[in-house]
């Protein structure tokens, strides 16, 4: 057992060093209490649904999300209808019809939500030349996930009087560089929230950042549920052959 | 051996056409293992699980997987969202990679501690190196699957290695590219041989317990087994032993792929890989981290003094260094000169392989970290540490060292742990 305990430290060791790697890079990400973290994390259906009335309203006329398909959204807790509703805002462009002809027609449900741009050259002309990267996945694609959304959406300042900011720039304190092209997309009230909930700096860029994650990692509480059912299971069998062990064992020693 | 005992008539009908069953009994049932076999002597069996998980994951994740530059990326996403269980299979996975070398590395590690490479298992221990250089390529190529940023230059930082070969290095790298950068052919290659490679490693494996049951396991004591008393039967000794050790190993198996799942990757391989946009620092996976360290701990070009002839620059220098690191492996049988196989009676081998496990520790850290000081100087003192260790400490050792005396016979420690054995011990004679 002491071997075993040692090689456990040992497989440990070698865990923490690589995990190192992405610890150490660019400035201190403050950390946030989630709702979907820890063994029996969920998603706050609420911070998901204003989370996604931010993306609707805000980051969707720069930013796409293209993993993300209307019908996903029951995940949020809409009906059908409300689905059906959401998605007709939008419209897609589907075809050819009878003539050969591409069309543009209301989202269904079973679409993915469209690009703002129709491609990646549109989106620069818009956008003074930088390229507003797809949401779906950023809540994995950065160090820190949700933290660092949240950092970034709040971490807009004045830039410090050594820093010459390049034109069209703003000053971020969390962004690499500090400096990003995107301007500060949240303003106290800019949505207003379906349920009442004051709609803050911080609380929108906390719930943006919830839908994120969401929309990165959409299977989250199926996985968690299953790993506890499977973490027991797996406690309650190794307890079992260990006993099992023992007693083979003992005729031995 | 007793051989097979049934009384069922379909079972020996069969066998004495095609002993299958014969054979498992052999070798699965009663084969005979040293009785006093510790925790260590788990991972053998935890590396074939580790593999049979990874062939059996991979097979479900290629029938969704699409190996085309335009379609790679977004089929894993696939998978992730809409696939049935596709978020689970892809974990079990991606994790199951890391594991698989955690188990691999505790694997050699003890038998470096144990000295299972010496006479007679020299060839067992060089097939452990061979299937250990496969699972390297097989991992490194199963990673550019998914065609993320760290994918897609993580393929072009190691591919180019092969440029640093004099004259043919150009050449060459065009050839393993299918083009002129890594591109579709690449990736589709790639995928073929992921595919391919697993089950070459299965055969290796399949030699590697050949060589294995030749002349049995290694023990902690190090000391040939003297008669069956040493011995005890496979099953049901080892198999519920080995059991409890897959318990445990799926106990942390479970802990990451549930709730860690992204922890050992990068966040910027879930970026969709561009070729125009270079990620900031290009990390392997943590389990290529000290052969990464090695390959940079060359920073300077080896030339003819006084002339300024270069013989070897600091390119060509690092891939050799980090290659050698592994070919290196394939030697040592023959440069430990000591007789004695376990470490518990090498008073000065035991504080040396540990210095070793510090130095692979260090290594790994280093590997991680950006090219700068002091990280560029530590990863030099202990690449040059892991290869004296190997080529300086281990030769000298065999000569310099004075084993403490073995005990007679495994079953003489163990029946007598009271200590009364170590009475019995004889001094090491030469073998």
């Amino acid at each position: 057992m002491k071997k075993l305990a040692l090689s456990i430290t040992a497989a440990i060791g070698l865990l923490l060093s690589a995990g190192a790697a992405t610890a150490a890079e660019g400035v201190e990400i403050p950390e946030r209490d989630w709702s979907f973290q820890g063994f029996f994390g969920t998603y706050d259906r609420g911070a998901l649904q204003r989370g996604f009335q931010v993306y609707d309203q805000v980051c969707s006329s720069c930013h796409s999300l293209r993993f993300v398909a209307f019908r996903n959204l029951s995940d949020l807790g809409y009906d059908d209808a409300e689905i059906r509703a959401i998605a007709s805002k939008y419209s897609v462009e589907d075809g050819p019809d009878e003539n050969g002809e591409m069309f543009m027609r209301d989202a269904e449900a079973s679409d993915k939500f469209p690009p703002p741009f129709a491609n990646e050259e549109a989106a620069r002309a818009a956008n003074g030349g930088a390229y507003p990267p797809d949401l779906s996945l950023m809540a994995k694609a950065r160090p820190a996930g949700p933290d660092y959304i949240y950092a970034l959406l709040t971490g807009y300042t004045e830039a410090p009087e050594d820093v010459e900011l390049m034109s069209g720039m703003y000053y971020n304190e969390y962004f690499s560089g500090h400096q990003i092209a995107m301007a500060p997309p949240l303003s106290n009230g800019i949505v207003e929230y379906a349920d009442g909930t004051e709609p803050t700096v911080s609380q929108m860029s906390a719930d943006i950042s919830e839908f994120l994650m969401w929309a990165a990692e959409p299977k989250l509480e199926d996985r968690k549920q299953m790993g506890v059912k499977v973490i027991l299971f797996l406690l309650v069998f190794t307890g079992l052959v260990y006993a099992a062990k023992r007693k083979l064992w003992a005729k031995l020693h | 051996m007793s051989g097979l005992k049934t009384n069922n008539r379909v079972i020996k009908w069969f066998d004495h056409r095609l002993p299958v069953f014969s054979y498992v009994n052999e070798h699965l049932v009663d084969y005979p293992a040293p009785r006093n076999l510790n925790y260590m002597w788990n991972f053998g069996s935890l590396a074939g699980i580790a593999l049979v998980i990874m062939i059996a994951t991979g097979l479900l994740l290629a029938m969704q997987y699409t190996p085309h530059v335009d379609h790679a990326f977004d089929s894993v996403e696939r998978i992730m969202r809409d696939v049935n269980f596709g978020w689970l299979i892809r974990y079990i996975h991606m994790n199951g990679a890391s594991f698989f070398f955690i188990v691999v590395y505790l694997h050699m590690f003890r038998g470096l501690y144990y000295g299972s490479y010496k006479a007679p298992r020299e060839i067992l221990w060089g097939l452990g190196v061979i299937i250990l250089l496969l699972m390297m390529g097989t991992a490194f190529m199963g990673y550019v699957l998914p065609w993320g940023q760290m994918s897609y230059w993580g393929a072009t930082v190691i591919t180019n290695l092969f440029s640093a070969i004099p004259l043919v290095g150009d050449s060459i790298v065009s050839w393993l590219w299918g083009g002129f950068s890594v591109d579709n052919p690449t990736l589709n290659r790639f995928f073929g041989l992921h595919y391919l490679l697993p089950f070459v490693i299965a055969a290796v494996v399949f030699l590697h317990l050949w060589a294995l049951h030749r002349f049995g396991s290694n023990n902690p004591l190090g000391i040939d087994a003297k008669g069956p008393q040493d011995k005890i039967p496979f099953h049901p000794y080892y198999t519920v032993k080995d059991m409890f050790g897959l318990g445990i190993f799926l106990i942390l198996f479970a802990l990451f792929i549930f709730y860690a799942p992204n922890y050992m990757g990068h966040p910027d391989n879930y970026i969709e890989a561009d070729p125009l946009v270079t990620p900031a620092h290009i990390v392997p996976e943590w389990y290529f981290l000290p052969f990464y360290a090695m390959l940079r701990a060359i920073t300077f070009d080896i030339s003819i003094p006084f002339t300024g002839i270069v013989l070897i620059d600091a390119k060509l220098g690092g891939v050799l260094t980090m290659f050698g690191s592994i070919l290196l492996l394939f030697f040592l049988p023959w440069l430990d000169s000591s007789p004695v196989r376990s470490s518990r009676f090498r008073p000065l081998h035991k504080q040396f392989f540990w210095v070793l496990v510090v130095a692979c520790l260090v290594l790994g850290y280093v590997g991680a970290k950006p090219p700068e000081q002091p990280w560029v100087t530590i990863g030099q003192i202990a690449t040059a540490y892991y290869f004296a260790h190997f080529l300086i400490i281990l030769p000298l050792l065999g000569r310099l060292e004075r084993p403490k005396p073995l005990p007679a016979s495994i079953s003489d420690p163990v029946l007598k742990s009271d200590g009364s054995g170590a009475s019995q011990a004889k001094p090491m004679e030469k073998a």
